[in-house]
């Protein structure tokens, strides 16, 4: 039997994610990868909170930040996350047509979440001159919430390619990993803004 | 769809061109490859870290000497420590993985080839990068610790490179580690559970667990030390509120895992040394792996007794320096359990042997002055000072470093299919060991009489000039050891013959391939017993495994340039982060560079790849 038709089977298994050791190894790896992640956000954290205060004169966190734009950016991430589970249920489900769309609404999602982080920046640049270089603070700010949103980027332009890539072929064993793997990676990312939101905004304000 | 049965053997025997042999490596996937790859990069810098010592320990022969200059033995320093750790222990370590991990557990490679390959070309360019350095403005100079401000003050570009270039290579090793996880967890042959794995096998796993959860730290510390340096961010720097002590807590909760990073894998692989030529079976073998698993917890917790002296308060001091004490008690286990492996065994004494018995009182040493560095009120004596170098050499090079040699010794049939030469071998070990601690040893007490480290120069008639003397005296025998090594596998591989399979008489798996083995390794997946399972097969009367499959097709993942050029895209990219601070134009680089990346990622991401077939009729028409 060659690759070919081992990786398309007449009929899809239950967990056409997990079917294959590829499968498993990408299922397990990603999670491993997430691991690593959590030491490396863990990391800008504890940066941040050890160098929050450190405004040099400049603008404090109390000053700058506006929670109802920052709550908008919560729903819909956090949103985006629900509408990826959903395309993960179709997949298992073996409807590749929904699967896509619930996927471009969590592409979407992305996307906005990107624009009004975008907004809020250029606002703290332009109206307070609040910059990376302006204070430990800035620069601290930057880089944890920064690292975040690049994160959000990366998962959009992923999600983009092999939704673009398999839009024409449905779903196989090869590709299912792929975008389950996709998946656990968007959560993570949602899971991340959670704390961000909690340590940075709300500590922020409240703090 | 062709079938590359490219054996390793081939450059030689087929006398295949150079060109075709460098494409084979460049685009390979192969684990015992990617192996070769670790291993001879790993080997280049460490001549390369051993230059750098020769050259410090001639400036110290003599008081006040003025072989190099203070700037310059600054960067032959900061180049010596970050080569050793990260571009020859590490890489020689992964090599060793690499190639013996997935024969001892009965895969046919790791679960993620490409990334393997991907891993081993980012350490290599990333050590290039780093020693870029030298040509372009001089070498990095803030010791391999790096500490703010001394780094982000340090003038021209050597500290950027630092940053660079560990990014880089550090990036590959963080693969490897989830590679090898992965690998360990759904990759085991049938029979194979977890308490039937080797140590060493083991000690792959937990180290990979380790790498896994410390390098990302080293990554946020470069990071940040690279914005600070080139994007004019504010994290070390006081006046704008930033703190420097951020630096060395992020360097050194990557830091102490790192040194069980190194230490690790040679307990293993000295565990399989012992029970192999004292022909027990290991004693304790439980203990021996929830000990490494304690160690790997607790070295995680420990981080801040490299911080003693830097005022964290009597209450946080002693917190960590009774934790670290901790680490004495599984780390002593071992010590008896490789012990009582020994006694009443049928020992047979030869390199590799030589090399696990010299370790153990050398790394006990190690260990003992570990517990004196751990009491923080004597540290703040000892602290940066000699006693501080002899107590990490006493690790480094008595644990690690002999735990390399007693590998290589160990596994080269299997890894180049030669067994390498008896005498050379003893020589090598006696003229290293003598050296070894000749060199380190009375360091302990020119720390203790005050001499501290990173020094340039010393003064006359302080009672440092004798000290001094031997202790460079003893770096010459070292490199004569060194120096008959390499003449030894230059040796063996022209003049030496192929190996057995089993040349050791062996009781783990990776003793049942040729030697070296089939890039496939096995025709048929082997059925594990037990532990120690070819032993058990031999004492059965059987002396090879029974297969757990029929002969059947076998699958196997393509070649691929791709992981090569993506580590080519960030290397261009590494030259545009560090030069874009002198002119806007390396932009250029800096984005070209990351978009080749990112585009040979997608490529990646967009082409199929679904690996080849080995068919049965191949594997029949083998004749074995
Ligand atoms: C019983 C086990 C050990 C204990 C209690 C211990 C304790 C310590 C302490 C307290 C220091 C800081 C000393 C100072 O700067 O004043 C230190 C330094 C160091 N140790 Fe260990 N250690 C142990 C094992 C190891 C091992 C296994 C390795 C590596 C394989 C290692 C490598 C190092 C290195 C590289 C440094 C110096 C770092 C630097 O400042 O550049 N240690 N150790
Ligand atoms: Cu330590």
């Amino acid at each position: 039997m060659s690759q070919d038709q081992i990786l398309n089977p007449k009929s899809l298994p239950n967990s056409p994610e997990k079917a294959t050791l590829e499968g498993k190894n990408k299922f397990l790896g990603l999670w491993f990868f997430l691991g690593g992640e959590t030491v490396l956000f863990a990391s800008l954290f504890g940066s941040f909170v050890a160098l929050r205060n450190s405004t040099a004169g400049g603008p404090s966190s109390e000053e700058l930040f506006g929670l109802e734009l920052v709550f908008l950016m919560t729903v819909m991430l956090l949103t985006s996350s629900l509408t990826s589970v959903y395309a993960m249920y179709h997949m298992k489900n073996h409807d590749f047509k929904k699967m896509q769309l619930w996927l471009g609404i969590t592409g979407l999602l992305g996307i906005g979440f990107l624009g009004l982080e975008i907004y809020e920046f250029t606002h703290y640049i332009t109206e307070y001159g609040f910059t990376f270089r302006s204070s430990a603070f800035g620069s601290a700010f930057y880089s944890l919430v920064g690292f975040h949103g690049g994160h959000v980027t990366f998962g959009i332009v992923w999600l983009i390619a092999i939704m673009v890539r398999n839009a024409r072929r449905g779903l196989n064993l090869y590709n299912a990993p792929k975008f389950n793997t996709f998946s656990l990676y968007w959560h993570y990312i949602d899971v991340v803004w959670v704390f961000v939101f909690t340590v940075v905004y709300l500590m922020g304000k409240v703090g | 769809m062709s079938i590359a049965v490219s054996d390793k053997n081939s450059a030689v025997t087929q006398k295949r061109s150079i060109g075709a042999v460098l494409w084979d490596y460049l685009t390979t996937v192969d684990h015992m490859k990617v192996a070769h790859l670790y291993l001879f990069g790993g080997a280049f810098f460490f001549i390369l870290g051993g230059i750098e010592a020769v050259i410090i320990r001639i400036q110290l022969l003599v008081p006040e000497n003025d072989f190099v200059s203070a700037g310059f033995y600054n960067e032959i320093i900061t180049m010596h420590g970050t080569t050793m750790i990260f571009l020859a222990a590490m890489p020689l370590l992964l090599g060793m993985m690499n190639a013996i991990m997935p024969l001892q557990i009965g895969a046919r490679d790791v679960a993620f080839p490409f990334l393997n390959s991907l891993g081993v070309w980012l350490f290599i360019l990333g050590g290039i990068m780093l020693n870029m350095s030298w040509f372009f403005g001089g070498a990095p100079d803030a010791g391999w610790t790096a500490y703010a401000p001394l780094s982000t003050t340090s003038p021209g570009h050597g500290v950027d490179f630092y940053a660079v270039g560990l990014q880089i290579a550090g990036a590959g090793t963080l693969m490897s580690g989830i590679n090898f996880l992965v690998t360990i967890i759904n990759m085991r042959a049938p029979g194979m559970t977890y308490m039937r794995m080797p140590l060493f096998t083991w000690t792959t796993f937990i180290t990979s667990i380790l790498i896994l959860f410390a390098f990302p730290a080293l990554t946020v510390g470069l990071f940040l030390l690279m914005f600070d340096r080139m994007f004019g961010s504010a994290f070390f720097d006081v006046a704008l509120g930033g703190n420097t002590i951020i630096w060395q807590h992020l360097f050194w909760i990557f830091g102490h895992p790192e040194v069980y990073i190194l230490i690790l894998p040679v307990f293993g692989l000295f565990s399989e040394i012992f029970s192999t030529f004292s022909k027990k079976r290991l004693f304790g073998y439980t203990s021996m792996v929830f000990a490494t698993m304690l160690i790997a917890f607790l070295g995680f917790m420990v981080w801040a007794h490299h911080m003693f002296t830097v005022g964290m308060g009597p209450i946080a001091n002693t917190i960590f320096s009774v934790a670290t004490m901790a680490i004495a008690i599984p780390t002593g286990i071992k010590i008896f359990n490789w012990l009582a492996t020994m006694w009443g065994g049928n020992v047979k004494i030869n390199s590799a042997m030589l090399w696990a018995l010299g370790f153990i009182p050398s790394f006990t040493i190690g260990g003992m002055t570990g517990i004196m560095v751990a009491t923080v009120a004597a540290d703040y004596q000892y602290h940066d000072t000699y006693f501080v170098i002899a107590h990490f050499h006493y690790t480094i090079v008595g644990g690690t470093v002999m735990g390399i040699f007693a590998g290589l010794h160990y596994w080269w049939p299997k890894i180049f299919g030669r067994v390498l030469n008896e005498t050379l071998g003893k020589i090598t070990f006696w003229t290293f060991f003598i050296g070894f601690h000749m060199t380190f040893f009375i360091q302990h007490f020119l720390g203790l009489m005050g001499m501290p480290r990173r020094y340039w120069v010393f003064l006359e008639n302080q009672g440092l000039d004798t000290g001094n003397f031997i202790s460079s005296l003893g770096a010459l025998f070292m490199s004569i050891g060194v120096i008959v090594f390499i003449y030894n596998a230059i040796y063996v591989w022209l003049k030496g013959e192929k190996a057995a399979a089993d040349p050791w008489d062996g009781r783990t798996l990776e003793w049942t391939t040729a030697s070296p083995p089939e890039h496939y390794n096995w025709k048929q997946t082997p059925l594990i017993r037990g532990l120690d399972c070819l032993w058990i097969e031999k004492t059965e009367g059987n002396g090879k495994m029974t297969p757990a499959e029929p002969l059947k097709d076998i699958h196997m993942p393509n070649n691929t340039i791709i992981p090569f050029i993506m580590t080519l895209g960030f290397f261009i990219s590494g030259f545009g982060f560090i030069y874009q601070t002198e002119n806007k134009l390396w932009y250029i680089a800096l984005f070209g560079g990351m978009a080749i990346a990112l585009l040979a990622m997608l490529v990646r991401s967009l082409q199929d790849d679904v690996g080849h077939y080995i068919t049965k009729e191949e594997l029949k028409g083998e004749a074995k």
